[in-house]
């Protein structure tokens, strides 16, 4: 067989052809750019990528549909819903002591936030306060919260970035984070343990040195990493720079937390409108003027911080006394009590309403099946979770169950800023802005 | 006019005294004879809706009057009047019932206002108060309700608007063009209740998928499911179990 090649057909750019004895045979072979589409083409070229719903750096499934010339991104749209529960619907045919069961399931890297805010409101509502004891415990496992919360920002953003030790390393010391909050709660993740009224139970033996010895610890591992990652120059070139957005913008957009603080506005609710006697405390709002992902690194870095010496205060001004409310019509009428399985009935609790009294089985039956009502009304509390400003809207309608509830979740609102942080830059960017926000799409489909 | 949340039928300015309460019959809120625990025949009068129909009285407190000369300046009393229907000030915060006609000149006086200065939307959402706490809901009454919540940073306030509208014609201004943060809470409000935000760039659903039917947090919407046998027992689905109300 004579192979010739002085009739190959080139008309065809990405196959050309050629006859043959056996028929025509095509050669599907790549080349340069200019030849196959021709330089003219290359300035109009307009690429349409579908990034997500499934991609490892789009922070779970977050969706972007992103318009691109060459590298550069210049149309940038968001789509979520993709984890939508329906947990605003579900709180309304529970009572209100359920509701927290649902609420600590939104945001999942911020648990405690959730249920923080959600028994502010409801307590709100009640006209109701939560003991000094419960308030100051609250403090404390929501900063051991946002420790844990700020750890997973920084190691996905590494793992993001391309900074694989900067992920092993996070999730590392979080895991510590979670520990405590298991010998605590119960649970890892999740862990209903704020409750309208106070807390489900008090602090278990030993946690209070745990905590301690977790503070010992801790800033070592923070200056590790400013070792590993703030120095490094391929960091910084990715950072520096991306995602920008000012005050202006933030505000506009809606966006708090760290964002916000990252472009100079000193905006953190625990200092501004404090709640829990955060005025009380310590510490500082730490913030930056670069506007941009290496900004919101360094701010949350600075957070971690802060947040142990928030911890180290409220340890010490821990004084005996009730964790819930006296009002026997709200709280929680069984006495729950760590086991190693988790948070339970207490056996001695059980005992009682079982064997000793009737009245005492008739309340616990009553509170736990019925549950309390709530005056009629409606408030919006706001508090300062790891992502900026999570408020909550409850609506009573005085009975048994909520009317309504309504999160603002930061998540939500702050993914708004992904079109004006990444169009008109490259597309390696627009991992380092979204990484930069740090959205929990738990939190933002709710 | 017909005041948010009147469930009566009466005039809401007339209202004003107190807030009139609906009636439950029985301990699960069950009509016919699915309550078995021997209460069906019990009435309750309920203290009062989710909505109090009232307004509060001058002076308000604190810097909620300051705010209110403020805005009524800013925009005019006039139109003050004629805009905000009703002020209530309960649990230390304000919320201003605010007609859908005179919802923009308010916002954008709100946001630009020296005195006001509410530069953040923190949240935009909707509430339905279908048959709060009394008989079912007559068609034509606003119960569908958008809320939004301003924050002023400079002067570290913050207030509540709220805007009733009736679910057969569902239409409020879009606030997008004062706050674009407004725009995802919007859509949102528009998915869950079926509010349809004139004005808004895009609204289209946001979390349930584009072709789903129906409005899901409306009281109304079917929860759907199917009654489940379970050792020999019937268990009815969700809405049409009985529950304590």
């Amino acid at each position: 067989m004579s192979t010739t090649y002085q009739d190959y057909d080139p008309s065809d750019p990405y196959a050309g052809s050629y006859e043959t004895t056996e028929g025509r045979v095509y050669t599907v072979t790549g080349g340069d750019w200019d030849q196959t589409l021709g330089t003219e083409a290359y300035g109009e070229e307009r690429l349409v990528v579908n990034m997500g719903p499934q991609h490892p750096s789009t922070h779970g499934v977050l969706r972007l549909v992103l318009d691109l010339e060459g590298e550069t991104v210049t149309k940038a749209r968001v789509v979520i819903g993709y984890l939508h529960t329906g947990i605003e619907k579900n709180t309304e045919y529970r009572t209100w002591t359920q509701g927290t069961t649902f609420v600590t399931r939104m945001d999942y890297l911020a648990p405690l936030y959730n249920e923080a805010g959600y028994c502010l409101a409801v307590e709100k509502l009640l006209g109701v306060e939560a003991p000094p004891r419960a308030q100051t415990i609250r403090v404390l496992v929501m900063e051991l919260n946002r420790i844990a919360s700020h750890l997973v920002a920084l190691a996905t953003f590494g793992m993001e970035m391309g900074a694989l030790t900067g992920m092993t390393n996070g999730f590392r010391e979080r895991e510590m984070v979670l520990d405590l909050l298991e010998e605590i709660t119960g649970l890892r993740m999740n862990h209903a343990y704020i409750r309208p009224g106070g807390l489900a139970q008090d602090l278990p033996e030993g946690a209070v040195e745990h905590i301690r010895e977790f503070l010992q610890v801790m800033p070592d591992r923070v200056a590790d990493f400013h070792k590993l990652l703030t120095g490094q120059p391929i960091w910084q070139a990715r950072l520096k720079d991306a995602g920008y957005l000012d005050v202006t913008g933030c505000v506009a957009l809606g966006v708090t937390g760290p964002v916000l603080r990252a472009a100079g506005l000193p905006w953190d609710l625990r200092k501004v409108e404090p709640y829990l006697g955060y005025e009380t405390y310590d510490f500082e709002v730490p913030t930056a003027d670069t506007c941009d992902a290496w900004g919101r690194y360094l701010v949350r870095m600075a957070e971690v911080n802060e947040s142990l010496k928030i911890i180290e205060q409220a340890l010490d001004r821990l004084e005996p006394g009730p964790v819930m409310v006296q009002d026997k019509k709200i709280a929680w009428p069984a006495q729950l009590s760590l086991g190693p399985d988790g948070m339970g009935n207490s056996t001695e609790y059980v005992k009682h309403i079982m064997g000793q009294s009737m009245e005492a089985l008739i309340h616990h039956f009553k509170l736990v099946t019925e549950g309390f009502r709530v005056p009629a009304g409606q408030v919006y509390v706001p508090i300062e979770s790891p992502r900026g400003e999570l408020g909550y809207h409850v609506v009573s309608d005085g009975g048994t169950r909520p009317w309504r509830v309504h999160v603002r979740d930061p998540s939500f609102v702050n993914l708004q800023a992904t079109a004006a942080m990444s169009e008109g830059g490259m597309i390696a960017d627009v991992i380092a802005a979204i990484a930069s926000l740090d959205p929990v799409m738990g939190g933002c489909d709710r | 006019m017909t005041g948010p949340g009147d469930r009566s039928g009466q005039d809401a300015g007339q209202g004003a005294a107190a807030p009139s309460g609906g009636f439950r019959k029985g301990a699960f809120g069950v009509s016919g004879s699915g309550d078995t625990s021997g209460f069906g025949g019990l009435v309750r009068v309920e203290p009062g809706g989710a909505v109090a129909l009232h307004s509060t009285d001058r002076p308000y407190g604190g810097w909620f009057d300051e705010v209110t000369d403020a805005l009524a300046e800013a925009v005019g009393q006039a139109t003050y009047d004629a805009a905000v229907q009703r002020v209530l000030v309960d649990r230390g915060e304000i919320t201003y019932f605010v007609a859908r006609e005179h919802l923009l000149p308010l916002v954008q006086a709100l946001r630009d206002d020296e005195a006001l200065r509410f530069e953040l939307c923190s949240s935009v959402s909707g509430v339905d108060y279908l048959d709060s706490g009394g008989p079912a809901a007559t068609a034509g009454r606003p119960r569908l309700h958008v809320v939004y919540h301003l924050t002023s940073m400079t002067y570290r306030r913050r207030i509540r608007l709220e805007v009733a509208v009736t679910a057969e014609d569902p239409h409020v201004p879009s606030v997008t063009g004062v706050y674009p943060t407004a725009d995802w809470h919007e859509r949102e409000t528009y998915d869950m209740f079926g509010v349809v935000f004139d004005g808004h760039p895009a609204l289209t659903r946001i979390l349930m998928p584009d072709d789903w039917d129906g409005h899901p947090q409306r009281k109304d919407y079917p929860l759907g499911g199917v009654p489940v046998e379970y050792h020999d027992a019937t268990i009815p689905p969700p809405d049409t179990r009985r529950s304590y109300r």
